[in-house]
C-alpha cells in the first residue's frame, strides 16, 4: 500500500471526491515526507500552516460537492514565482529577505481551483542553470543514484527542486518554469513527466522574469494525465500579461483518447548528434517503435538551423536577462550592500548586485549588456534574432507539410554528478539544453516523457514537440507514449 | 572576437557589478569562450531575413489607459532596504 503523497494528481481527485481521504490527510502525508526528505534540499521554504489552512478550506469545498479539479492537490512551487508574504528570491541572495506583497496569477489560479501549497522549491539563481547547483541555497541532489554507487547526482536545472520534489514524492506535482529547458531536462533527470506549454499560454505576471520572449511556466507530474489536469488550471488569458494569449483553453484532459492513428510523427536528422551516448539513439529507436506500434506515421524531417539553436539562445536570453535583471539595484527590494564613506549611488549599485548576484548570473548580465552594447548589436543580437527566425521557420515548413508532432531526445545524457561539469567550462553545461533549447526559440509546445532507464539505472526522457495552441494533442501522442513505455521505476529511497 | 581586459572592464562598468581588477583577466577569459561560441551564428546566411520580434503572431492586446491600481504607498514600500517618509532612500545622487 502505498501512503498518499505518492498518489497522481488524478488518484488524489478521486480519493478526494469519494471522501476516502480528506485534504488535510493528504497534505499531512506530504508535510511528513517533506520533513523526511530535508536531505534532498528541494523545499526551501516551507509553509506547513498555508498547506494546512487550505486544506481544511478545500475540505468545505469538497464536502458542499464544490470541488475543481486541484482542489486539495498539495503542490511545490518553485521560487521563481512570488507567493503573497512567503519568501520568493529566485534562489538568489538579491532577493534575500523579499516577500511579495502580491500573488502571481498561476499561484492565484491554482489556489482559486482549491490546490495546496506546502512550499516554495530551490532552483537554480534566477533559473539559469541545468543542474541547480548555482542556487542560493546550496544544491538539490536528485532522489536517483546510479546502481551501487552513492554519488550525489543533480536533478537537472532549472527546475531541479521541483523535479527532485515530485521523483521523491515530497508533493502530488510541482510548478516549473522553462527558458531553454528547464522543465523537461529535469522531468528526464528524475523519471517524471513535465511540459512547457506555448509561449503565451499560460500568464507570466508574478513570475520573476529571467528572458521575457522565452519564459514560460508550466507543470511537473507523475503522469501524463496529471500534466494535463494541472495545465488546465494554470492556463488562460490574464490582463496583467500582453503576451498571454486571449484564446479558449481547451479540456486537455478530455484530449487524452490514446488515438494517434495516422499521425505524421517527424524525427528531425539534424538531432542525432555526434558524441551522443548510444543508450539515448536507442531509447529514441524505441519510442519511434512505439509510436509507430500504436498506428503513427513516421516521416524522416529536416529543421536545418538546429545546430544554431544555441548559439543563438545564449545571445538572446542573456541579452533579456541583462535588462530584466537591471531592477535588482538595491533600491526597492531585497539586498543592498553595505556603503563605506563616500560612497554614492553608482558605488551602491555595483557593490549590491557584486555581493546579491551569483558568478553565473553575473556571467551572463555581462554577456547581454555586452551583445547589447552600441557596435555589437547587430553583430550579435541582431543576428541571433534573425537566426531565431529561421529557426521557427524550419517547424513552421514541417508543420505545414503535414506533421503534427515531432519525437526527439529530451537530453544528450542521464544526470551527471554534482560537481562534476560545474567547474570546467560555461559553455559545456549550455549543451545540456541542446534538444530542448529549439522548442523555446520557436514558442512550441514540448513535453518530456520517461521513457526507460540507462545501464547506470538511471531513468531517460523522449520530448514530444507539438504545434502552438495544441498542447491537447501534444499530451495526447505523449498519453501514448507513457503507456506504451510503461514506466514505473522509482528511485530507492535512500534520504 | 576576443574580448581583452579593458572590454570586460568596460562591460562590468556598464552592468553595474563590482569586479576587481584581479578578476578582469579571467572574466575576459570567459567571456571569450562565450563569444567564441556564439560566432557560429556568422555560418548562416541571413541575408533578407527579418529579425524575429514577437513570438506569436498575435496582436498584443490593448486596454483603456486609465488608472487601474493605486494607494498602496505601504505595499510598494514594504520590501524596501531602505525607506523613509514615504520614499526609497538612497545615497546622496546630486550635490
Amino acid at each position: 500500500m502505498t501512503t498518499p503523497n505518492s498518489w497522481t494528481i488524478a488518484a488524489a481527485r478521486e480519493a478526494l471526491r469519494k471522501g476516502e481521504i480528506s485534504a488535510v490527510d493528504l497534505t499531512m502525508s506530504c508535510l511528513t515526507a517533506i520533513d523526511a526528505g530535508d536531505g534532498l534540499n528541494a523545499f526551501v521554504h516551507k509553509t506547513p500552516e498555508i498547506a494546512l489552512e487550505q486544506a481544511r478550506a478545500a475540505d468545505a469545498r469538497l464536502k458542499a460537492g464544490d470541488a475543481p479539479a486541484m482542489c486539495g492537490i498539495p503542490l511545490g512551487i518553485k521560487d521563481l514565482f512570488c507567493t503573497k508574504g512567503v519568501p520568493s528570491q529566485a534562489a538568489s541572495n538579491i532577493l534575500k529577505g523579499f516577500k511579495p506583497e502580491y500573488e502571481s496569477t498561476v499561484t492565484t489560479k491554482l489556489f482559486d481551483a482549491g490546490a495546496v501549497m506546502l512550499g516554495k522549491l530551490s532552483m537554480d539563481e534566477f533559473a539559469m542553470g541545468s543542474s541547480n547547483e548555482t542556487a542560493c541555497y546550496g544544491n538539490v541532489v536528485s532522489p536517483w543514484r546510479r546502481k551501487g554507487d552513492t554519488t550525489a547526482l543533480t536533478p537537472g536545472g532549472s527546475s531541479g527542486g521541483s523535479a527532485s520534489a515530485v521523483a521523491a514524492d515530497l508533493c502530488l506535482a510541482a510548478t516549473g518554469t522553462d527558458t531553454g529547458g528547464s522543465i523537461r531536462q529535469p522531468a528526464a533527470f528524475t523519471g517524471i513527466t513535465g511540459i512547457k506549454p506555448t509561449y503565451g499560454r499560460v500568464s507570466r505576471w508574478g513570475v520573476v522574469a529571467f528572458a521575457s520572449s522565452l519564459d514560460q511556466a508550466g507543470p511537473m507530474t507523475k503522469s501524463v494525465r496529471d500534466a494535463a489536469i494541472f495545465l488546465n488550471a494554470m492556463s488562460g488569458h490574464d490582463p496583467k500579461d500582453s503576451t498571454s494569449a486571449d484564446i479558449a483553453v481547451p479540456d486537455f484532459e478530455a484530449a487524452l483518447t490514446g488515438d494517434i492513428r495516422g499521425k505524421k510523427i517527424g524525427i528531425p536528422r539534424e538531432y542525432r548528434l555526434d558524441g551522443i551516448p548510444a543508450e539515448i539513439d536507442a531509447l529514441w529507436q524505441q519510442g519511434i517503435e512505439m509510436l509507430r506500434d500504436a498506428g503513427a506515421e513516421i516521416v524522416d524531417i529536416s529543421l536545418p538551423h538546429t545546430k544554431y539553436a544555441l548559439p543563438a539562445y545564449y545571445v538572446i536570453a542573456p541579452a533579456e536577462a541583462s535588462s530584466n535583471l537591471a531592477r535588482y539595484d538595491g533600491v526597492r527590494y531585497g539586498h543592498r550592500a553595505k556603503l563605506a564613506q563616500g560612497d554614492g549611488i553608482t558605488e551602491m549599485y555595483e557593490k549590491t548586485r557584486a555581493e546579491g548576484f551569483g558568478k553565473e548570473v553575473q556571467r551572463r548580465i555581462m554577456v547581454g549588456t555586452y551583445v547589447l552594447s552600441a557596435g555589437f548589436y547587430d553583430a550579435y543580437y541582431n543576428r541571433a534574432r534573425k537566426v531565431r527566425a529561421l529557426i521557427k521557420r524550419d517547424f513552421e515548413q514541417v508543420f505545414a507539410a503535414g506533421i503534427d508532432a515531432i519525437l526527439t531526445p529530451a537530453t544528450p545524457s542521464s544526470a551527471f554528478g554534482l560537481g562534476e561539469i560545474a567547474s570546467a567550462d560555461p559553455v559545456e553545461m549550455y549543451l545540456n539544453d541542446v534538444f530542448t533549447v529549439t522548442v523555446n526559440l520557436a514558442g512550441l509546445p514540448g513535453i518530456s516523457v520517461p521513457v526507460g532507464l540507462d545501464a547506470k539505472g538511471l531513468p531517460l526522457g523522449l520530448q514530444l514537440i507539438g504545434k502552438p495552441w495544441e498542447e491537447g494533442d501534444l499530451l495526447n501522442h505523449a498519453y501514448v507514449l507513457e503507456r506504451a513505455a510503461g514506466f514505473v521505476s522509482k528511485p530507492e529511497k535512500w534520504w | 572576437m576576443s574580448i581583452d581586459i579593458d572590454t570586460a572592464r568596460k562591460v562590468a562598468k556598464l552592468a553595474r557589478i563590482r569586479v576587481e581588477e584581479a578578476a578582469l583577466p579571467e572574466l575576459a577569459r570567459e567571456l571569450s569562450g562565450i563569444l567564441g561560441f556564439m560566432e557560429q551564428l556568422n555560418e548562416v546566411n541571413v541575408e533578407g531575413v527579418e529579425p524575429m520580434t514577437s513570438v506569436t503572431p498575435m496582436r498584443l492586446k490593448r486596454r483603456a489607459d486609465v488608472v487601474t491600481d493605486g494607494n498602496i504607498q505601504a505595499q510598494v514600500l514594504k520590501n524596501a532596504p531602505d525607506a523613509r517618509e514615504g520614499f526609497f532612500a538612497v545615497p546622496k545622487v546630486v550635490e
